[in-house]
């Protein structure tokens, strides 16, 4: 019975989204207040509507209704509550019910917000994010309906969530990711909007920044939530594989981050109209193409759903949705016309602009990399990797770029720069970033790449402080306050420079990391018996017991104790495991000791067959990775900054 | 902020037309990739009907395993016969379930020549396939799928599948998983001798 | 390929539990070790397990491949024939990047050549915003904005109340 009522409300948000769309297009063309409040409540609707039939099928999946397949498939007697509701978004159908939720969210929140203020653009940001909401409400009602029930007589036990998703972390990673990937729907929204209606001055930017910045929020957030889950769980003492999954998370961030930037010109210059509008597009139509690649089974990828029949709906999608906003931006290309003209190259318009080329050029490497063994299939018929070491060399020194720029672009000036005005600048701060690859190369690294690096890390740090000490020296001096509270004024009078200075900061704190793992990690794997040692990097790790036992939640568990020990001096135990679910599926999980110098990272080869005499151990030293995570609690400081509302004055 | 007002817009001018035609044929030119890339991964594995023609193969064999003392087999060649081309593989758990009946189905036909078996070897290591061939007595030829030609050639999705061709190369039958029984294997070739 | 999976976790799952004489010896007698072995298998990608690493899969194909590159080293191959060996064998996506020849180099050409085409219009770009350049009032502003870029505190708290008026 409640699964029926589950699929009738979801079938009648799906009609009632259609008719907000419809009504607000009618209600437009005949200029009628009355017609468009209709579909504004109309869009209102959807979200009570979707918050029930979320409810009900949280309901089924924590009160175990094996009779609904997808309760069957995601969830089993044995988990843990926390992991039966976050079921929700554990597989196919429940992930694309809660994507509909959060952007039925989403544009309800504008529907209520902003409503007074916009009457002219809102029905048009209606109807673009309603007509996205059908389209994902269509997949769930006519596809993948969650409350489909298994024909017959009901299971008795589910087949249980995939051992890799029982984790802590799918309770933060999935949800941010989909908020960053549904929210960048409500920019593009405004955007069409903005064309539709001719609006093209730059009203949609600021009407939806403090949601762009939020959306970014989610989107670096969910990446980094992954590289996290992926570093603890998947036990390859990596965090970052350039799996076609993960390229397809990051191509959105690209071109999301490049018009985080971009955006800034228009409001201050009032240039690059058509340039943003192409951005948010591509930002928007990368999001669907992403979820496309890894839920249609086009390519085949570790993280990627089940085949699925959605495809060819996602693929109609994308294209109506791609063709018909580059068709608006040809045909508003003259209404576009920058009001201002770019007048230096060392400007820092002109510096935004390289950044923007950067990240494009960054897309354009991963993009091509994830679809030429598609290209290859085809026209050559037979299939290629395209691995990590075609993207490392070929992002790396874009990467590189991108750090300079952080270290060069905020000592340049809006409207005009010489080489004269940024080298007087930027002297002082490059001398003292110098010391970087100096203490490098006396700590024995002679790599250019790591010493490189460094150097630009040092220079954006130095940069961004010295941004910082300026302001608010100067403010100090000329107020008489004290040093601290004109920094903590100069951050609150302008918070998303000042936020997006900590965000650089903790991109390049990321960057150390970064630079750690890719050039200095070393390995050794061994197979030894209990009794023996393991050294690697200056550590001895001893392998002192070996326990196999059940858990109750019917996993068996395979546990090493290891003590790991440093100038003869014991410094950590470490327990690598690995667990069998009741399926067959193993689990992988790491002993690690993480320091800010570096981590070692152990783990039980299962797949090389495991006894007392011969326990195969995977050892991973990895330099400054810690770095990575900093960086990560760093940069939601800065976002928080830069997005936090403001009091209106 | 400056606002758009008439005086500083600059005169009011479209897209380049080379721009638009260049957007418009690199836009296009990537779905119709996509489409074609989604339309072979919704077909799946060859389907019944499709000639053989346009991928014939010729195939090493394993030592031991040869056909009519030929080091190789091709397809093209054995027009004429009924031809069922099974995948394998030696770390293949199912493909162990069908390996006794099918040598048996293949000592069934050997003597009179109408039908060929092909074992197929995929992404394997030759020490273990040897072992496995050794293992269930396998007659039939069999070789390795050099660079993944010919799985790649029938799109196949995992191993064990079975492809039988009639007499023209025209599949007519796909196996996807183990048979279950003997007479499973010999209904399939007995219809396509019937033809 | 999902079909594949259940069949490669019952793989994995029994050779789990049948902890043979082969891979119970460090190196399966042959003096190669793992290592040796990984170094090679990091660089490769078998098949059955798209677009990881040879040296972290756990399908059972993966445990023989690595124990056939052990063979071929014990046997005195180098890296650079064993690579060939498995290229020939089971086709060039076992690399972890296509090789430099006829289509594939498309892969390496064509993202150089975007990015080459991205900067020669931007560049082009900039040419012609400067050759536009009449905004005389603009430019005065953005001169003062330069010049007062770093000698006195007044003029730097200038600039900066500036750009900050300016934001809204």
């Amino acid at each position: 019975m409640l699964p029926n009522l589950g699929y009738g409300v979801l079938l009648l948000t799906f009609l009632v989204t259609l008719y907000s769309v419809v009504i607000a297009i009618v209600g437009h063309s005949k200029k009628s207040a009355a017609m468009i409040e209709s579909a504004r409540r109309a869009m209102l609707l959807t979200w009570p509507l979707l918050t029930i039939s979320s409810a009900i099928l949280i309901y089924l999946l924590v009160n175990e209704h094996y009779e609904v397949e997808y309760v069957w498939s995601v969830t089993n007697s044995t988990m843990p509550l926390y992991l039966k509701v976050t079921a929700w978004w554990g597989g196919q159908p429940g992930s694309l019910l809660f994507w509909g939720w959060l952007l039925s969210s989403f544009t309800s929140a504008v529907a209520i917000r902003k409503w007074d203020r916009d009457r002219d653009l809102l029905p048009w940001v209606l109807v673009v994010a309603g007509i996205t909401l059908a389209f994902f409400l269509s997949l769930n009602v006519f596809f993948e309906n969650p409350f489909k029930l298994i024909p017959g007589v009901a299971p008795l036990d589910g087949r249980g969530l995939n051992p890799l998703l029982r984790h802590p972390g799918m309770i933060i990673h999935p949800p941010a990711q989909y908020l960053g990937f549904v929210s960048f729907t409500i920019p593009f929204a405004f955007a069409l909007s903005a064309l539709i209606t001719g609006r093209t001055d730059d009203r949609w930017i600021r009407l939806t920044r403090r949601w762009t910045l939020w959306a970014w929020l989610f989107l670096s957030l969910g990446l980094v939530l992954g590289m996290r889950w992926a570093y603890d769980v998947l036990g390859w003492g990596g965090y970052w594989g350039w799996d076609p999954v993960e390229i397809a998370a990051l191509m959105p961030w690209l071109t999301g981050t490049a018009f985080l930037h971009s955006v800034m010109i228009q409001e201050k210059r009032g240039m690059l109209k058509h340039w943003n509008m192409i951005l948010i597009i591509l930002t928007y139509d990368l999001v669907l193409f992403g979820t496309f690649l890894t839920r249609s089974g086009v390519l085949s990828s570790v993280h990627a759903f089940a085949e699925s029949e959605i495809g060819p709906m996602f693929f109609v999608f994308i294209g109506f949705t791609f063709i018909t906003s580059i068709a608006l931006v040809i045909y508003r290309w003259a209404d576009l016309k920058s009001e201002t003209e770019m007048k230096s190259m060392l400007s820092r318009e002109a510096l935004f602009l390289l950044n923007n080329l950067l990240f494009l050029s960054i897309l354009v490497v991963s993009f091509w990399g994830v679809i030429f063994p598609l290209l290859s299939e085809l026209f050559t018929g037979s299939k290629v990797t395209v691995g990590p070491p075609f993207y490392e060399r070929a992002t790396g020194p874009l990467w590189g770029g991108l750090m300079l720029l952080m270290g060069v672009a905020p000592l340049s000036a809006w409207g005009h720069s010489t080489i004269k005005t940024l080298g007087r600048a930027i002297w002082k701060p490059a001398l003292v970033a110098l010391l970087a690859p100096i203490f490098a190369f006396a700590n024995g690294i002679t790599n250019w790449i790591p010493l490189s690096g460094f150097t630009l890390v040092a220079l954006v740090i130095t940069v961004t402080i010295n941004e910082f000490g300026r302001g608010a020296l100067a403010r100090s001096r000329k107020s008489d306050e004290n040093f601290f509270v004109e920094l903590w004024n100069l951050t609150k009078r302008n918070r998303r420079r000042y936020g997006g200075y900590i965000i650089h900061i903790s991109m390049v704190l990321m960057g150390i990391g970064i630079l750690g793992i890719e050039l200095f990690q070393t390995e050794t794997q061994r197979h030894i018996s209990i009794g023996d040692t393991i050294e690697l990097a200056g550590y001895t790790l001893h392998y002192d017991d070996l326990a196999q036992f059940p858990h109750e939640d019917g996993r068996y568990i395979t546990r090493a104790e290891m003590t790991l020990v440093k100038d003869g001096e014991v410094i950590d135990q470490l327990t690598p495991r690995f667990d069998i679910y009741p399926g067959g599926q193993p689990m992988t999980i790491p002993g690690v000791r993480s320091t800010l110098v570096d981590d070692v990272y152990v783990i039980l080869v299962n797949w090389e067959g495991i006894s007392a005499n011969s326990t195969p151990f995977k050892v991973y030293h990895n330099p400054l990775v810690k770095w990575v995570w900093i960086g990560g609690y760093v940069f939601i400081l800065g976002i928080l900054i830069a997005a936090w509302p403001e009091e209106e004055n | 902020m400056t606002e758009n007002t008439p005086e500083n817009t600059a005169p009011e001018r479209g897209m380049p037309l080379w721009a638009q035609i260049t957007i418009w044929s690199v836009l296009i030119a990537l779905l119709v990739v996509i489409f074609m890339g989604l339309q072979r991964a919704q077909e799946g594995h060859v389907q019944t009907g499709a000639e053989t023609g346009e991928f014939d193969f010729t195939m090493p064999l394993f030592e031991g395993y040869e056909y009519e003392g030929l080091q190789e087999i091709s397809l093209v060649e054995l027009r004429g016969k009924v031809v069922v081309l099974n995948f394998w593989a030696s770390w293949c758990v199912t493909c162990k379930d069908e390996a006794v009946e099918l040598e048996e189905a293949w000592r069934h036909y050997q003597p009179d020549g109408e039908v060929i078996f092909i074992g197929v070897d995929y992404v394997d290591t030759e020490p273990e396939a040897r072992g496995y061939l050794k293992q269930y007595d396998i007659t039939y030829p069999n070789g390795p799928d050099m660079g993944t030609k010919i799985s790649q050639a029938f799109r196949i999705q995992g191993v064990p599948e079975t492809y039988f061709l009639d007499r023209n190369g025209v599949v007519q039958h796909v196996q996807l998983g183990p048979f279950q029984s003997t007479a499973q294997i010999l209904a399939v070739v007995e219809s396509l001798l019937a033809e | 390929m999902k079909k594949l999976y259940p069949l490669f976790l019952f793989v994995i799952l029994l050779s789990l539990f049948s902890v043979g004489s082969v891979a119970a010896q460090d190196g399966g007698g042959t003096g190669v070790s793992d290592d040796e072995v990984n170094l090679i298998a990091h660089e490769l990608f078998c098949p059955v397990c798209e677009n990881t690493p040879l040296d972290v899969c756990e399908t059972q194909a993966c445990k023989q491949w690595r124990e056939l590159i052990r063979l071929k080293l014990s046997e005195g191959w180098t890296e650079k024939e064993i690579k060939q060996y498995f290229v020939d064998n089971y086709g060039a996506r076992v690399l972890a990047e296509p090789p430099a020849e006829g289509f594939y180099l498309l892969v390496y050409f064509v993202p150089p050549i975007v990015i080459l085409a991205g900067l020669f219009i931007l560049f082009r770009a900039f040419r012609q915003w400067k050759k536009n350049d009449k905004d005389q009032v603009d430019i005065q502003i953005a001169e003062a904005n330069s010049t007062s870029s770093s000698d006195t505190n007044d003029e730097y708290i200038a600039r900066l109340e500036e750009e900050m008026r300016k934001r809204d």
